[in-house]
């Protein structure tokens, strides 16, 4: 089994690992909104600079960062060579620019942050919303297995390839999505069933 | 012990009413350790969901302590905690004491109480150093005791075991076998492994959805035998 950093909770003692979850969630979510809004090439490799940066502060491992950012990086490839062959170099390095710092940040924060305290935080923002018949811990536990799903899904994509590859099918796309959407949803029932029998979704 | 009674108990496949999973069923489970074997298919998981209200029945009622578990669904599952084949769709926070302190949300305690009395029960399980690993890279026998360790966590009256052995090496199946049979919770264990069932106090043989034996266990294992040979 592969484990990802996506996803992926890292102890550590650094200044990020102990900044506490509601300033870390805000700026994340400030640092997509100015992705989004700031255009031009030089503005993305400022933000790619500034998450690089901070991902070396938060210490959670080069080797497993870059891991958890290589189907990322084979995207923003992937967007980056049509936007430079339909537009030109500068649009082509804001797109991969804002995807690689966006993807990089989200990875800092979940790899910095206890999945309790997210659950937490979430429940704690969400508290309003009670009297419009919203249950935050319920809201809170979707979100913290959103994030727990990534790295499952990556397993169940990376077995699912090998299973594919050994019945010599690995360029047919049918023997790799088709078993991959099923084992999704699968591991979804599973984990639904999981959650009733401790009861977790009772309260 | 807790009092396990099922009353004409059945369950048909979900979407179709005219597939029988369960046939009629009746029991009363109060012994210490009970088994389930049969083949695949034959309907003893499908009774071991029964307990914890996994399942519903679609005809008669599943009681434990005098509570439905279609009703009381809740306050049952307080009472029976579930183990599953695969501990990978049990596991569903990102790391081990996580996992645990997830089960010990419904005690209310505060999350830094929550977090130390996680890692005292990984503890007891030989697995406190393990306290902020990712389950992704436990083994196979570490993942399954840590997922029967987040089912004790809240100190439930019966375990059900589904098949927690099958997908274990020996070492690893004698290690949640030992510790399966050296619990003080009533338990009610699903398993293909006969020399399991025989350290049971108790043994059902099913057989297409119905109960074939009920009694001593060695006695059952030889009569499920006999079934696979004939």
């Amino acid at each position: 089994m592969t484990a990802s950093l996506l996803g992926m909770y890292r102890p550590g003692t650094t200044v990020v690992h102990r900044l506490a979850v509601g300033p870390k969630l805000a700026t994340l979510a400030a640092f997509a909104v100015a992705v989004t809004l700031l255009r031009g090439p030089w503005s993305a490799l400022c933000f790619l600079a500034a998450a690089v940066a901070v991902a070396l502060w938060a210490r959670i491992g080069v080797r497993a960062t870059a891991r958890a950012m290589r189907p990322i990086l084979f995207l923003a490839t992937v967007f980056a060579g049509f936007q430079l062959w339909r537009v030109g170099w500068p649009l082509a390095v804001e797109v991969a620019g804002d995807l690689l710092s966006l993807v990089l940040l989200a990875v800092v924060v979940t790899a910095t942050t206890p999945t309790d305290d997210v659950i937490d935080a979430i429940t704690r923002a969400c508290e309003p919303l009670r009297r419009f018949g919203v249950d935050p811990e319920r809201v809170a536990l979707a979100i913290a297995l959103m994030m727990r799903a990534v790295p499952d899904i990556l397993d169940i994509a990376s077995q699912t390839r090998d299973a594919a590859k050994a019945r010599g099918l690995e360029r047919d796309p049918r023997a790799l999505l088709v078993p991959l959407a099923l084992r999704t949803v699968a591991r979804a029932r599973a984990t639904g069933d999981a959650l009733a029998a401790r009861g977790i979704v009772d309260d | 012990m807790a009092q396990i009674v099922l009353d004409g108990v059945t369950v048909t496949a979900p979407g179709d009413d005219e597939t029988t999973i369960l046939g009629e069923t009746s029991l009363r489970l109060t012994e210490r350790r009970i088994a389930l074997i049969g083949g695949n298919g034959s309907g003893k998981s499908t009774l071991a969901r029964l307990l914890n209200g996994l399942t519903a029945p679609a005809t008669g009622s599943v009681r434990v302590d005098d509570l439905d578990t279609v009703r009381d669904g809740a306050a049952v599952r307080r009472r029976v905690g579930f183990v599953f084949t695969d501990p990978d769709s049990q596991l569903v926070m990102p790391t081990c004491a996580e996992d645990v302190a997830l089960s010990l949300r419904r005690t209310r305690l505060p999350k830094a109480e929550r977090r130390e009395r996680a890692v005292e029960i990984l503890g007891t399980y030989g697995l406190a150093h393990l306290a902020d690993v990712s389950v992704h890279s436990l083994s196979g026998g570490q993942k399954q005791l840590l997922a029967v360790a987040g089912v004790l966590a809240t100190d439930p009256d019966v375990i059900v075991a589904d098949e927690p052995t099958t997908l274990l090496d020996l070492h690893n199946t004698r290690r949640i076998a030992d510790l399966l049979f050296g619990l003080r919770q009533q338990v009610v264990l699903v398993t293909h492994d006969l020399e399991l069932a025989t350290r049971c106090d108790r043994a059902l043989v099913l057989a297409g959805g119905v109960i074939a034996f009920d009694g001593d266990p060695a006695e059952a294992a030889a009569s499920y035998r006999e079934s696979v040979s004939r």
